[in-house]
């Protein structure tokens, strides 16, 4: 399974990547294995400012549906719509081609609560 | 819990493993698409060892047969196999089955695994004339191999002429050495090929043979999810879904295994007929997404102004179409071909239309 050491991880297996202030958002390499082949992303708060922890999307798999949490506050600033046409990418590339959405993050403090990949992997392998 | 004999192959082949009516069961390998979309271009492999198998013997088998399911089983000859349904004496469905006629005295019934409990009391309860009944569920493993190229593969290790046998029927003969092996041509995913049944022993010889001789086709191993999307692609009812115990097959869209033939007298004809006769006020249909979403079991289906008309009963995307697909049972008046209806998906509601079924 891959966790890569530079990204923040949240409890609900999204990762974070800091680029300046924008936080990249995606879901990782265990719950993309979790979900299976993934068929459709719905994200429409593109503009809305959420609370972390708030849904900011779902995700269809085949067999099932998962609702998507914002791991840190802000306004959802940008979706990516290539996942439109190719939701597969989230299997095939979760941490690159698979991003969903930039968050403008209002309160940077909250990535302390986050957890690292360290952290991240011994909640997977529980 | 239980396991099939395939179950320690599942692991080693890193099948994501789910709790199955029971059974530790293989839910996917490669990917449900993927599996899917090999069995219906070439040929897949389904562990379907939880089925349960009842025998039906002695000289009273046909006439309990014909009181116990909805379907005509005197028109079966020995080597024809049959879909039926046991009602359950309140217009409802028991469970649905396969029933296969090996002798005139010697049938075999092909029950879900979820329900081979409820079948066998079921059964032993309305045994009134005294057929001899056997539950063999735990003895018995099943395979099926299904797709296009499942005749080429497994001609490679038989020698029964596998062309000739015909959808619906089975012969018994030699798999990969093993001599007693039931060779159906049967499978609930609309792509041609077999189902295999014999005793647990021989599952590790059999696995291996089999995939071995499907090896130049591409063979992968399929789980109960591509199962469930090849099923669903083809409109075929899954009991616990589209059918149970408050559905009637007249609803169900399975009036064509419900013979009201004179001299078949079986549970709930009257009621059966009646509901024929008058007309239901539901039917199950299938319906294909027009908005972009996925149906799925329990969503709210509602005409053009909100007002609810029905419920879902299966959905999915299908992996051939690549948009969302379903069933489910719709006020008869909204139920007619090419009917625009929305399916309650979360917040909103979303445009689908009823189309007639399979769907591929």
């Amino acid at each position: 399974m891959n966790i890569p050491e530079d990204l923040k991880y949240t409890k609900e297996h999204e990762w974070v990547k800091m680029e300046g202030d924008m936080a990249v958002v995606g879901i990782t390499d265990y719950a993309q294995g979790e979900l299976g082949d993934v068929v459709f992303v719905e994200i429409e708060t593109v503009g809305e400012t959420l609370e972390k922890d708030e849904t900011f999307g779902t995700v269809e798999a085949v067999k099932t549906v998962s609702d998507l949490f914002m791991p840190l506050s802000g306004e959802v600033a940008e979706k990516n719509d290539a996942l439109d046409d190719e939701p597969e990418s989230i299997n095939k590339d979760p941490y690159g081609a698979g991003w969903m959405i930039k968050i403008k993050a209002s309160d940077l403090s909250e990535l302390d609560g986050l957890l690292d990949a360290e952290a991240y992997k011994g909640l997977v392998e529980e | 819990m239980k396991q099939t004999p395939f179950l320690s192959i599942h692991k080693s082949l890193g099948a994501k493993i789910l709790l199955f009516a029971g059974y530790d069961m293989p839910i996917e390998y490669s990917g449900i698409k993927d599996e899917h979309m090999a069995v219906r271009n070439s040929v897949g492999v389904f562990d379907v060892s939880h089925m349960g198998e009842i025998w039906v013997k002695g000289p009273e088998a046909l006439a309990f047969i014909q009181k116990v399911t909805s379907n005509d089983a005197s028109k079966l000859e020995p080597g024809q196999a049959q879909y039926s349904c046991f009602p359950n004496g309140k217009g409802g469905i028991v469970d649905d089955l396969l029933v296969y006629n090996f002798e005139p005295e010697k049938y075999m019934l092909v029950v879900n695994a979820a329900n081979i409990e409820k079948d066998w009391n079921w059964l032993v309860s309305q045994n009134s004339m005294g057929a001899v009944l056997e539950n063999a569920s735990d003895r018995i493993a099943q395979l099926a191999i299904q797709g296009p190229k499942a005749v080429d593969a497994l001609q490679k290790i038989t020698s029964v002429n596998l062309a000739e046998i015909k959808y619906y029927t089975f012969v018994v003969g030699d798999i990969a050495g093993i001599d007693d092996v039931i060779i159906s041509a049967t499978g609930y995913t609309g792509a041609g090929g077999f189902e295999f049944y014999f005793y647990n022993e021989h599952a590790p010889t059999i696995w291996e043979a089999v995939f071995q001789a499907g090896k130049e086709f591409g063979i992968k191993p399929a789980g109960l999810g591509a199962r469930d999307t090849l099923r669903l692609e083809m409109g075929f009812c899954l009991y616990g879904n589209d059918i149970d115990d408050t559905t009637s097959p007249v609803e169900a869209g399975l009036g064509w295994i419900t013979k009201f033939t004179p001299g078949k007298n079986f549970i709930d004809k009257d009621y059966f007929l009646k509901q024929k006769e008058d007309g239901v006020t539901r039917r199950l249909r299938g319906f294909k997404m027009i908005d972009r979403g996925i149906p799925r079991h329990g969503y709210q289906i509602t005409d053009a102004e909100g007002n609810e008309i029905g419920i879902v009963t299966s959905g999915s995307v299908s992996p051939v179409l690549g948009i969302g697909i379903g069933m489910g049972y719709v006020k008869k008046e909204n139920s007619a071909m090419g009917s625009q209806i929305y399916i309650s998906v979360r917040n909103k509601k979303l445009k689908a239309e009823i189309v007639k079924m399979p769907f591929v």
